[in-house]
């Protein structure tokens, strides 16, 4: 009794570590579980096992065209943020220029902003100057709240490196664009590939921004939001359960191949 | 190389120079551009329209300076506006106490196993935000297993429900904004140097003064950090409330976007857009001020 107590006390973090955990992951496990459900309307009560939801993703009606757009969107802005972001973000890194604090502020707005804030003011702006929300207004809303995010990832990366590397390049008589091209870049390259990744989730997720500045224009998380009301259909489960096992998949190489990097080095 | 030891020769240093002063703006250019463009001039779009009042037929509006657009704002939605920042100030106190020693473990405890945890931590963000919050609903609600084991065990009798309560909105919110606290949490913790606590212990400090005199306050900015990051985007959050909520636990999200979206009211909307905006910019002001980490901004 004792010695269980003991235990129990030394283990006391980790098993807390546990229970949060499984706090977590506990509806992102319910909803693979009820992707497999062999429900045909509302898929609220379990049912049996069936693998059809699965094989036929675009059985429920809309679901399929909400994903084509979510997908759209997301590489769309994440290809704009990412190069506007990770530009800001050498400029930020790399030089000493007037204004500084200024641009910093700028960053740092969009981000510390409540996102319906920044969905109602973009509508109100383009209804101002009569223009129609629609796919395009999706991207522009989502380029504008992803850059932020770009920059904070890629400069962290950036001010991590050691200015030796580029020194010893430089004394290797590489110049400028050289010593860019093949020692700063590769180098930074990690952090532009994560800022991108964070930037694909941010917009994909994204519904709040999305819900003003959408009109008609349907997006998987908007879809989510509107059949929510009538009970999901499954097939949103196996979309929602794919992306997510997708990303941590591309998560998991990621740190793999670091790792596999770092132990050459 | 003849031209990459020129570079260094004096005469060719003036160009050189000239062209990096103007190279960081020309790399800032498009996204403050952008930024400027669909950020601040909508801000000021907002604020525009926030005097405006209704012109000739339903969702025009003339601009006629009418600040009192703000009092009636906050008089028609004083309870949504408190209890944005109630659910808010719940919802952060809960993700600070489950994320700190969540925080803590990973960052001290997990051995060669840190960095999966850490995707772990991160892993939630991969699946969509409403299908999470989806879940809850079907989780805790009616047909859930949660609320039936409850009543078989009769802890809660049969007109007893989870969700749409304030406890379910407000546990929605912890869930959902979670890893904005673990992440700078873990981060500020992991900096710390292992030898300041084996220091505080060598010098008879025992594990809870070390914790609560060396290991909280080196963990300030993460705590500041997570605390913002969780605070901002609960007090502004309307799915939470839309999803797991009922009528009485609207926030002040649902307001502006109904008036926005349903009622067509853009000035009493944008009035309430903006004293939420102005309310949380005070705050974490106030927060940062008091909490003494300067260096977020």
């Amino acid at each position: 009794m004792k010695q269980a107590s003991r235990w129990f006390s030394r283990n006391l973090i980790r098993i807390y570590a546990f229970l949060g955990f499984a706090y977590l992951f506990l509806p992102i496990i319910y909803t693979i579980a009820f992707s497999f459900n062999n429900s045909t309307k509302s898929n609220l009560v379990w049912v049996g096992f069936t693998w059809n939801n699965w094989l036929n993703p675009c059985g429920a009606p809309d679901v399929c065209n909400a994903l084509g757009n979510s997908l759209k969107i997301g590489v769309l802005a994440t290809f704009f943020a990412t190069l506007l972001g990770t530009m800001m973000a050498f400029a930020m890194g790399r030089y000493a220029f007037k204004g500084r604090s200024v641009v910093n502020i700028l960053i740092f707005l969009p981000m510390a902003t409540p996102e319906i804030v920044m969905g109602a003011s973009l509508l109100t702006m383009f209804i101002s100057f009569g223009f129609n929300p629609g796919f395009w207004t999706i991207v522009i809303a989502h380029v504008m709240f992803c850059i932020s995010f770009v920059v904070v990832t890629v400069k962290a990366r950036i001010a991590s490196l050691d200015p030796r590397l580029e020194q010893a390049a430089m004394d290797l008589y590489a110049d400028e664009r050289e010593t860019f091209r093949r020692v700063t870049f590769p180098l930074v390259a990690p952090g532009i590939a994560a800022a991108a990744l964070l930037a694909f989730s941010l917009s994909f997720d994204d519904f709040i921004i999305t819900n003003f500045n959408s009109g008609s224009v349907n997006t998987f998380p908007k879809f989510v939001y509107i059949s929510a009301q009538r009970g999901l259909p499954p097939q949103a489960n196996v979309i929602g359960s794919s992306m997510f096992l997708i990303a941590l998949v591309i998560v998991l190489l990621g740190q793999f191949v670091g790792r596999k990097r770092a132990g050459v080095r | 190389m003849s031209t990459a030891l020129m570079h260094t020769g004096t005469h060719e240093k003036k160009p050189v120079l000239t062209k990096k002063k103007l190279l960081p703006y020309w790399l800032l250019a498009p996204g403050i551009v952008w930024l400027f463009i669909f950020f601040l001039v909508p801000i000021y779009q907002l604020i525009s329209t926030s005097t405006q009042t209704q012109g000739y037929g339903i969702g025009t509006y003339v601009q006629t300076y009418r600040f009192a657009n703000f009092i009636d704002a906050i008089t028609s939605s004083r309870a949504q506006l408190f209890r944005s920042f109630e659910y808010a100030f719940l919802a952060t106190s809960f993700a600070l106490i489950i994320s700190y020693p969540l925080a803590y473990a990973v960052a001290f405890k997990s051995g060669r196993w840190k960095n999966t945890l850490l995707v772990l931590i991160v892993a939630p963000f991969f699946c969509s935000f409403l299908l999470r919050t989806v879940a809850w609903e079907q989780i805790l609600g009616e047909q859930g297993v949660v609320i039936k084991t409850l009543r078989f065990l009769h802890i809660m009798g049969a007109q007893g429900h989870l969700t749409a309560t304030p406890f379910a909105v407000v546990a929605g919110l912890t869930y959902n904004f979670l890893p904005f606290m673990t992440l700078p949490l873990y981060a500020s913790l992991e900096r710390i140097d292992i030898r300041m606590m084996e220091a505080s212990g060598d010098l008879y400090a025992n594990a809870f003064t070390t914790f609560r005199r060396v290991t909280v306050p080196l963990s300030m900015p993460g705590v500041v950090a997570g605390t913002l990051l969780t605070f901002i985007p609960a007090a502004g959050d309307y799915i939470n409330a839309e999803l797991l909520g009922n009528p009485g636990t609207k926030m002040i999200g649902n307001v502006i976007e109904a008036r926005y979206l349903a009622i067509v009211d853009y000035p009493g909307a944008a009035a309430l857009s903006l004293i939420l905006m102005v309310t949380i910019m005070i705050l974490v002001m106030a927060y940062v001020k008091r909490a003494g980490t300067e260096e977020l901004v």
